[in-house]
């Protein structure tokens, strides 16, 4: 299995909307510390070791 | 001269006079430098063998105060095979819940259960002195058995100088200096080492630079058995990170994480330490049990190791060799991972049986478990300084999320308990020809498991072993000189199985004298064997 780098999210604009409007309303460290929970809870789901190496490589641009 | 540096805790090993003293240099096969809880080890352990040595320490006896608290289930285990483990364990406080907070928030609590099957615990908490007190008392045991173990107390040695094949050692006394030649000399003389000053060697690494502060307290008042770890503290001054931790006699160790700049004078002020101490205690109750300070210290560690371990005839093994941080208990138990791997190497050179090539082998197998230990202690380091704010952030995010999800839990990194290194990959590792369980691979140190009306590890301890699970191996093998004991069982424990045979129905596997796999098979073949037990003492290797 590789990561995915294709669009893969149905409903795309939607999701979009989502991610921004869970940031509403907070501040810069409290976004920051959203994300990074986000990540780590993601991370997590994915588990893969060497899909999450993929994506931190591909993070990186 | 020989200073007093510190006041003792037992007085164990009273300077004598001996007529060495008045005598040109005799020559021993080894020197242990430094009496702590690895020296001795070490000297109970090359006694048992029957190998001639000599201890020296500086002092007479056990130094104050209870550094090193934590003594792990591999530790307990050679402690065992030196005939102390019981008495290290049946003082030691055994607990299992742990909780950790992050500021005054409860993150989650944790319940270590021992492991079935296994005579010992995870670990025990006792203080450093008891420990130094019963490894000596085992060496003084095995002395009365006529084990060649000699201790010199009030012996410092002040210089070394090496030879191709031995080094001379001038040791100052009270009675004045006099010198003694040593085929080997082991240096385990601590993180301050002066060996290692004598002989010009770097202490190198990635260094960590944090102060602690250590207040032993005493409180009869009914308190939790318990751990108590937390990250950035409530409590004013109380640094990064602060632990509660028990002690036996009613002791609790209390350990603030200072940071690198600080006023030692004013941090080490029994008012101020009160003031913190007071908040910690009341922290979860609201009232300050009654409690007197009965040790305070404030050290300073550094994450660092020698970049080798073996110098022509200088050996160097625990906090003298290598250092880490406190987190993960991984200093004195790293220690006593040494000199199990270096007393039977030394007791195979002494008699001639092997060569210095199996002295490397410890270089090479303890650096790695150094290595190890410094990885780990480093990156418990990170998580609880947090060197970056970017760093900060998802470390506090794991900190958040651990409340409420468990997934988050094993990121918390409060320090990774000392677990038995494996030497994977390394030289004296023979071939694996099973697909046997992970945790029994080649390289690894045996787990225990029930065995007959005791445990196994209690029957192959000290030489080379072949234990053999539902077949057959004759007795009596012997190789290169070394005898090698047979231990068979046809009706394995259930506990045997699992970590041993997993899928297989029979298997075979060859155990060094420290209790480490060589080599393992589905069954019993004579070459292979003799090969992997030449292999393991580096035998054919130049």
């Amino acid at each position: 299995m590789s990561l995915i780098l294709h669009p893969n999210i149905k409903n795309t604009d939607g999701f979009y909307d989502t991610l921004l409007g869970a940031h509403d309303g907070l501040s810069k460290s409290e976004s920051d510390a959203f994300n990074a929970r986000l990540i780590l809870i993601l991370a997590n789901h994915i588990g893969d070791r060497e899909i999450l190496t993929q994506a931190l490589l591909a993070a990186k641009l | 001269m020989v200073d007093i540096r510190y006041d003792l805790a037992f007085t164990l090993y009273p300077y004598e006079k001996v007529a060495a003293q008045d005598h040109p240099p005799a020559r021993h096969p080894v020197v242990v430098i430094g009496g702590g809880p690895v020296g001795m080890a070490l000297a109970v352990d090359l006694g048992q063998r029957g190998t001639p040595v000599l201890l020296l320490d500086d002092h007479e006896g056990v130094g104050q105060g209870s550094r090193a608290i934590c003594f792990s289930k591999r530790t307990l285990e050679i402690c065992d095979r030196l005939g102390f483990g019981q008495a290290v364990h049946d003082k030691g406080v055994i607990w299992n819940v742990g909780r950790v907070f992050h500021g005054e928030t409860p993150v989650f609590n944790f319940d270590l259960q021992p492991e079935d099957g296994d005579k010992f615990p995870a670990f025990v908490n006792l203080q450093q002195p008891y420990f130094e007190k019963f490894a000596t008392k085992a060496a003084r045991t095995a002395q009365n058995q006529g084990a060649p173990i000699e201790i010199r107390g009030r012996n410092r040695v002040t210089q070394i100088d090496q030879h191709d094949t031995y080094a001379v050692l001038t040791v100052e006394t009270p009675d004045g200096s006099y010198q003694i030649e040593a085929d080997w000399v082991i240096a385990c003389d601590g993180a301050r080492s002066p060996s290692r000053k004598m002989l010009g060697l770097e202490f190198k690494g990635r260094v960590f630079e944090d102060n602690f502060l250590i207040a032993d307290v005493k409180m009869t008042a009914d308190f939790p058995s318990e751990r108590w770890f937390w990250f950035e503290p409530p409590f004013e001054g109380a640094g990064q990170s602060a632990l509660l931790h028990k002690q036996p006699d009613d002791i609790w160790r209390i350990d603030f994480q200072l940071g690198w700049d600080i006023d030692r004078d004013a941090e080490l002020d029994p008012a101020n330490i009160r003031r913190r101490v007071d908040a910690m205690l009341s922290s979860q109750t609201g009232t300050v049990p009654a409690y007197d300070l009965e040790w305070i210290s404030i050290y300073t560690f550094q994450c660092r190791r020698m970049e080798k371990f073996v110098h022509n005839r200088v050996i160097f093994a625990g906090d003298a060799a290598h250092q880490v941080s406190p987190f993960g208990a991984r200093g004195a138990n790293s220690g006593l991972q040494d000199i199990d791997n270096l007393a039977w190497k030394l007791e195979l050179v002494v008699k001639g049986l092997a060569g210095d090539a199996l002295i490397e082998s410890y270089d090479m197998e303890r650096s790695h478990g150094a290595d190890e230990n410094i990885l780990n202690s480093s990156r418990a380091t990170d998580f609880m300084t947090p060197k970056s704010a970017i760093s900060k952030v998802f470390r506090n995010a794991v900190l958040t999320l651990a409340q409420k999800h468990d997934f988050a839990r094993p990121l918390v990194n409060s320090g990774r308990l000392s677990v038995p290194c494996i030497y994977d990959d390394l030289p004296l590792n023979g071939p694996d020809m099973m697909t046997g369980p992970a945790r029994t691979r080649v390289g690894a140190s045996c787990p225990d498991a029930p065995f007959g009306d005791g445990f196994l590890l209690e029957n192959i301890g000290g030489k080379f072993t072949l234990l053999v699970l539902n077949t057959q191996a004759p007795q009596d093998l012997c190789e290169a000189g070394i005898e090698i004991e047979t231990l068979i069982t046809h009706t394995p424990s259930a506990e045997l199985r699992t970590r041993y045979l997993g899928q297989h129905d029979a298997a075979v596997y060859l155990i060094r004298p420290d209790q480490h796999i060589v080599a393992r098979w589905p069954t019993f073949d004579e070459t292979a064997l003799r090969a992997a037990l030449r292999t393991a003492i580096a035998k054919d290797r130049v």
